[in-house]
Order: structure tokens, then C-alpha cells, then sequence
């Protein structure tokens, strides 16, 4: 389909960077996607302040024995936990819904605004633009996964003592290896929304409505979490996106679990390639009318 | 009908638009060929790694007994993957709250981090296991659970137990160093059962070598054990012993009326090398609560569960019979279950010399209790349940 191939490649290379900031730079500054960042940010806040209201006048530790997202019993004595279970709560449903509402509105939201044709005017062809499309999205990913975990360090650090922290293991390591391992499950709690991206971006190629594809995607994250529920149906379990989601926690074993981490990523990497292709082969044919 | 349907594309005009419906199914090949090829890697990838059997040379059962009597493992670490399917319904945690039930008589009297609570889960399901081991001093064994752990670990005098999705420790000491700490703890791994297999084995039992397979990624030889005397309901025990440390690798219990394996425990990854002397340190978390051994004692531990004890019966019980059939009996000293109660629904009614009595199943355990309140269990059958109870009367 495009026609701009013989163009000179680092010419090209150039400008697809450009339409990849300019694309990043259209997202963040949407009112839509502050919104949701806003949200995000504010999750870590509000556990925060609720477990330091809940533990301020009585006695620390102890209690509370299992209740709420994981890693929550810990907060109160080491503030970089708060970071653990503010991914634990949010990457269920907050994380993957701006993702979807990202992922929906990329090809769709174009083209009920009418400027997808515009955009394909310039050479860049239809793959590329898709290719581009979704490197947005998972630079979103990247960006509102980090969102909360900032956010919930500096509560963490705010509210609680920071310092050594023991792994679910019992061993201890130190505090500068815990926020090494912060990070990296910052990485794969990103990477773990790699799949709903996709599927949103497939989901918004094979409509002109913005709002339908945002509504398609997040109800699809809705359903396929419930199914996840449903015990008769565990044989279909390992291949849904959300199953291996808090493997994350993994990462804070001694030595690390890395069964269910690896199977998390290859999933991910699994749906991309399906329904990355499936939009390609959706977008590259489509009529675009608007 | 659909004449322009060709492949010569003579009529331009008119053969163009099937041409590009055509060329747009032929996109969505991309989606389908890779799920197809990631399907088929799925269903592969497990069946090529299955190299076959390993070769190894022959051995009898009597050497490969001894192989596993002689092996001095003193370090490892591994993962243990346990499944137990004993059949019973699925009480949740009725189930642990009656077999911790002697210890606390509410929940709060415990600790989310005592190994006897919380080692019994182990006895439905499946669960994945890490063990580590240092010589007798020094062991761990950790319960994975969703982004909690539960681990217990003896380093030295000390044993501590701890729940990280509760944030609670449990510690106790042991006086003598050496395998008390070994011994406290239910069986979890297969060098566990197996040595509680080996010790049922008699004149009553046939004890074979079937063969060699491959078990997390170690040549093994397997040790068949098949009790002869009738009325067990125990089909068989299988253990694969590694071959080059004697190990028992793997273990797995099948009910003589088949099906599913009742108890399947085996490592899924394996090695020989010394852990990491940080894994057995362990200091409390701060502002974790701490549960010290004394502080349960009050309500007296139970030190064993029955149900897990294949070959020894605690104390108080009697045995009847002798191998495979033998019959574990007590007296609870009460009149029984009262009748037309919840618990009577779950079993059935027999009649004998001992009066009459209500048998519950699982797939293992058959247990038979009388109106007169004497319990009789064991690994049998219904039949030879009762036959052992009228003649015991």
C-alpha cells in the first residue's frame, strides 16, 4: 500500500520518529489521557494515607492478615512495599482500563474525528503508521505504569520508614537492591499490558467510533478477568491475558520464581503477535471514508 | 454465482473487485498462521523435550533400596511440586480448622505463621514447594503461594516460621540441633514419603524395577512398590530415584480403584549444589508479630496428623492387623456421631458384631465409626474395614 518506500531510508527513519513524538506528545496532552494518569497517581495516594490512618494511633504490624492487595501488611514498616501493593491494586482494572481507553482510541478515535485520512496523506504508509499507533500505546503503558509507581515511592517515603526490607522469602536484602527491584517489576507489570494494547488497537481498527472501541476493549478486560473466575473453566485459563498478571510478585522471591514471569511475558509477546497481525491485516485492507 | 472468480485476470474491470476481497482475506493468513504456529509450539515443545526413557544399567530393587538408604544428600535446593487428591469434598478451610482444631479453639488464638496450621493445607490441591537444604542444621522449605510465601526455616537452634502475606513470625527452638526439626514437620517432600513407603515394605509386598525417567531433568531409575495382600486399597507406589545420588525424586501414590494419583510429589527442578547461606538467615521484619513456641503450647500441639502417617499410628491407637491392611483403632470416648446428624449424611450405614456404624470413604483412607464411639481407619477397604472391626470385637 505505500507508496513513499524508495524514499531514502534514514530520511525515513527521521520522520517516523517524528510522527512517533508527535503522536506521544497528541496522547499525553489529551485531557482524557491527564485524566487517567491523574487517577493512577492518585490510587498509590489514597492506600497511603488510608493504611497510615489506619495504623497511626495502635500498635504497627500485625493485624489485618490477608486482607486487601498484596504486600499491604508491610507498608507501615517499610514504605517501598507501598510501591508493591500499589501495582498489586491497580493493575487488575486501573492500569489495563487507560490502557484500553489509550488503545481504543487510536485508529478509531481518527477517524470519527475525520483526520485519519490526513494522516495518511503524508508517506508514511499504513503499516508504518500503524507500527507507530502502537508504539504510542506501549509507551503509554510504560508511562502509567511508572506514574504509579512514583507516585507510591514518594507516599512510601513520605508516610513511612524507608530502609532494608525482608523478601516474601524471609531473607533480607537492602534497601538500594529492593528499589532495583521495584523498577524491574515496574518493567514487568508494563510489559504485562502489552496484550491489552494490542487487542485494543485491533479492536479500534474495525471501527470508526472511538467511544465503541474504548467500550469494546475495556468490557473485554471485564469479561476476560471474570472468566478468569469461573474455576470450570480453568483449562482455558493459562491463555487469558490477565491470568499470570501477579506474577509480578514473583520477583520479590529469594532466588526468584521466574515459571509464571516467563509464561506472563510470552503471553503478552503472544497476543501482540496475534492481534498486532490481525490489525495490520484489518487496517492495511480497510476503506478509510474518514 | 460468481463468474469473475477466476484466476486469469483477462477482465480488468470486472474481475477487480473479488480480486481485492481476496487480497484482503489473504492478510488476515498473518494472525491465523502465527496463533496456529504458537499452538502447535505449545503442544510440541513438551512432547520433544520428553527425550524418552534414559538409558541406565540394570539394577535390582534390593540395590536400588539400598542405593536410597545409602544417600547422604547434605545440600540441595529445588522446587517441589506437591498434588493431593484424597477424594474428600472440598471443605475449604473446615478442613485445616478441624485438623488444627485441638490447638486453638478460636482462630485468633494462633498464628498465621505456626507450621501446624499451616503445613496442613498441603493435604488438598496442589501446591509448589521450595526446599533447601544444608546439612542437618540447616533447612528451609517455602510454601508459594500468590504474591505470598509461607517459609520455615531451622537454622542452628532455631526454627522460625513466616507468613509474608500476614506479616507474622512464628519461632521456636529445638535442643537437640540434629533432625528433631526434620522429624516435627509433616512429610512434603518425596524423600518424605518415600522413606514412610519403604518402611510399609514386607513379605507382603512386591517391590520392583520398572524401568528409568526422566525427572527434572535427572536420569532416574523407578522403584515400583504394589502391596499383594488383598483388601488395601493402596494400587501402587512409584518412586524415581535419581541414579546417581539415590534421591528419591519423585513419588506418587495411586488408588488401587485407579484414577487420578492420590499424592503426587515430585521435584521439578533439582540441584545438588549448597544454597546460598543467606537463604537460612533470618531475622523478623520489623513490626512483625512475633509467636513463640511456648505461647501456643497451652492448648497442646497436635504432633502428628493421622491421616498423614502411613506406616506409625500415634499414641492411644491400636493396630489390628499387620502391611498394607492394617487397621488403626481408638476410642473417642463418646457415643458416637448422633444419629440422623450432618455428619451421618456423608457416610454409609453398615451393620456388624461391633453394632452399627457409619463408614466415610475417600479414595485412600476408609474410616469406620461405631455407635459406641470407637473409630476404626486405615488404608482399606470398605469390606476389610469391617470384617478387621467384627473380628476386633
Amino acid at each position: 500500500m505505500s507508496r513513499a518506500e524508495t524514499a531514502v531510508p534514514g530520511v525515513r527513519w527521521r520522520w517516523t520518529f517524528g510522527l512517533f513524538r508527535s503522536e506521544l506528545l497528541t496522547t499525553l496532552r489529551r485531557w482524557r489521557t491527564l485524566a487517567l494518569l491523574g487517577v493512577l497517581v492518585a490510587v498509590p495516594v489514597l492506600i497511603g494515607v488510608a493504611v497510615r490512618i489506619e495504623t497511626g494511633g495502635g500498635a504497627p504490624g500485625g493485624g489485618g492478615g490477608g486482607e486487601g492487595p498484596a504486600f499491604i501488611s508491610q507498608v507501615t514498616n517499610n514504605g517501598l512495599f507501598l510501591v508493591f501493593a500499589a501495582l498489586a491494586a491497580t493493575l487488575p482494572f486501573f492500569l489495563p482500563m487507560a490502557v484500553a481507553v489509550v488503545a481504543g482510541d487510536a485508529v478509531a478515535g481518527e477517524a470519527s474525528a475525520g483526520t485519519l485520512r490526513y494522516l495518511l496523506v503524508a508517506p508514511a504508509g499504513r503499516t508504518r503508521l500503524l507500527l507507530t499507533k502502537y508504539a504510542t500505546v506501549l509507551a503509554f503503558c510504560l508511562v502509567a505504569t511508572l506514574a504509579v509507581a512514583v507516585s507510591a515511592l514518594t507516599v512510601g517515603a513520605l508516610l513511612f520508614p524507608l530502609g532494608d526490607l525482608t523478601t516474601i522469602s524471609g531473607t533480607r536484602i537492602g534497601f538500594a537492591e529492593g528499589l532495583v527491584r521495584a523498577l524491574l517489576i515496574a518493567l514487568v507489570v508494563a510489559a504485562s499490558l502489552v496484550g491489552v494494547a494490542a487487542l485494543g488497537l485491533f479492536v479500534s481498527t474495525l471501527t470508526n467510533s472511538g467511544i465503541a472501541a474504548m467500550a469494546t476493549t475495556v468490557g473485554l478486560l471485564i469479561t476476560v478477568q471474570i472468566l478468569d473466575h469461573i474455576p470450570q473453566l480453568h483449562a482455558l485459563h493459562p491463555y487469558f491475558f490477565s491470568h499470570y498478571w501477579l506474577s509480578f510478585a514473583d520477583l520479590m522471591r529469594e532466588p526468584v520464581y521466574w515459571e509464571n514471569l516467563t509464561r506472563n511475558l510470552g503471553l503478552q509477546a503472544l497476543y501482540a503477535a496475534v492481534f498486532g497481525s490481525a490489525a495490520w491485516a484489518r487496517f492495511t485492507a480497510k476503506d478509510i471514508t474518514s | 454465482m460468481a463468474p469473475h472468480d477466476t484466476d486469469g485476470n483477462t477482465t480488468a474491470g470486472e474481475a477487480d473487485e473479488p480480486s481485492r476481497a481476496r487480497r484482503r482475506a489473504a492478510r488476515y493468513v498473518v494472525p491465523v498462521t502465527v496463533m496456529g504456529v504458537a499452538a502447535a509450539t505449545i503442544g510440541l515443545v513438551p512432547a520433544l523435550a520428553d527425550s524418552g526413557d534414559p538409558d541406565l544399567p540394570e539394577i535390582t530393587a534390593a540395590q536400588l533400596i539400598e542405593k536410597i538408604a545409602k544417600s547422604d544428600v547434605e545440600q540441595l535446593s529445588g522446587t517441589v511440586k506437591i498434588t493431593t487428591d484424597l477424594g474428600l469434598p472440598d471443605l475449604g478451610g473446615l478442613e485445616s480448622s478441624l485438623a488444627s482444631g485441638a490447638m486453638s479453639q478460636g482462630e485468633d488464638d494462633g498464628s498465621a505463621a505456626d507450621p501446624a496450621t499451616r503445613l496442613t493445607a498441603l493435604a488438598s490441591g496442589t501446591h509448589t514447594l521450595r526446599v533447601a537444604t544444608d546439612g542437618p542444621e540447616r533447612q528451609k522449605l517455602s510454601l508459594l503461594e500468590d504474591a505470598a510465601e509461607y517459609s520455615l526455616i531451622h537454622n542452628g537452634k532455631d526454627v522460625w516460621g513466616y507468613d509474608s502475606e500476614s506479616n507474622e513470625v512464628y519461632h521456636g527452638t529445638v535442643d537437640e540441633p540434629v533432625g528433631k526439626a526434620e522429624e516435627e514437620r509433616p512429610p512434603a517432600t518425596p524423600k518424605d514419603f518415600a522413606e514412610e513407603a519403604l518402611k510399609s515394605v514386607d513379605d507382603t509386598t512386591s517391590v520392583t524395577v520398572d524401568g528409568t525417567a526422566q525427572v527434572a531433568g535427572r536420569d532416574a531409575y523407578k522403584l515400583v512398590i504394589k502391596p499383594e495382600q488383598p483388601g488395601s486399597t493402596v494400587g501402587a507406589i512409584s518412586v524415581a530415584v535419581d541414579h546417581r545420588t539415590g534421591m528419591p525424586l519423585k513419588f506418587t501414590l495411586t488408588p488401587a480403584a485407579g484414577g487420578a494419583a492420590v499424592v503426587d510429589v515430585g521435584f521439578t527442578k533439582v540441584s545438588f549444589d549448597k544454597p546460598a547461606a543467606s537463604t537460612f538467615d533470618f531475622t523478623p521484619p520489623k513490626g512483625a508479630k512475633v509467636t513463640e513456641e511456648g505461647d501456643l503450647d497451652k492448648g497442646g500441639r497436635p504432633e502428628h496428623e493421622p491421616e498423614k502417617d502411613l506406616g506409625k499410628g500415634p499414641d492411644g491407637m491400636t493396630m489390628l492387623g499387620e502391611g498394607w491392611t492394617t487397621v488403626a483403632t481408638f476410642d473417642t470416648g463418646g457415643a458416637g456421631l448422633p444419629a440422623g446428624g450432618f455428619l451421618d449424611s456423608l457416610g454409609d450405614k453398615v451393620k456388624g458384631d461391633f453394632g452399627t456404624g457409619t463408614v466415610f470413604s475417600t479414595r485412600l483412607i476408609n474410616a469406620l465409626v461405631t455407635e459406641d464411639g470407637t473409630v476404626y481407619a486405615g488404608a482399606v477397604t470398605k469390606q476389610a474395614l469391617v470384617k478387621a472391626a467384627e473380628e476386633a470385637k
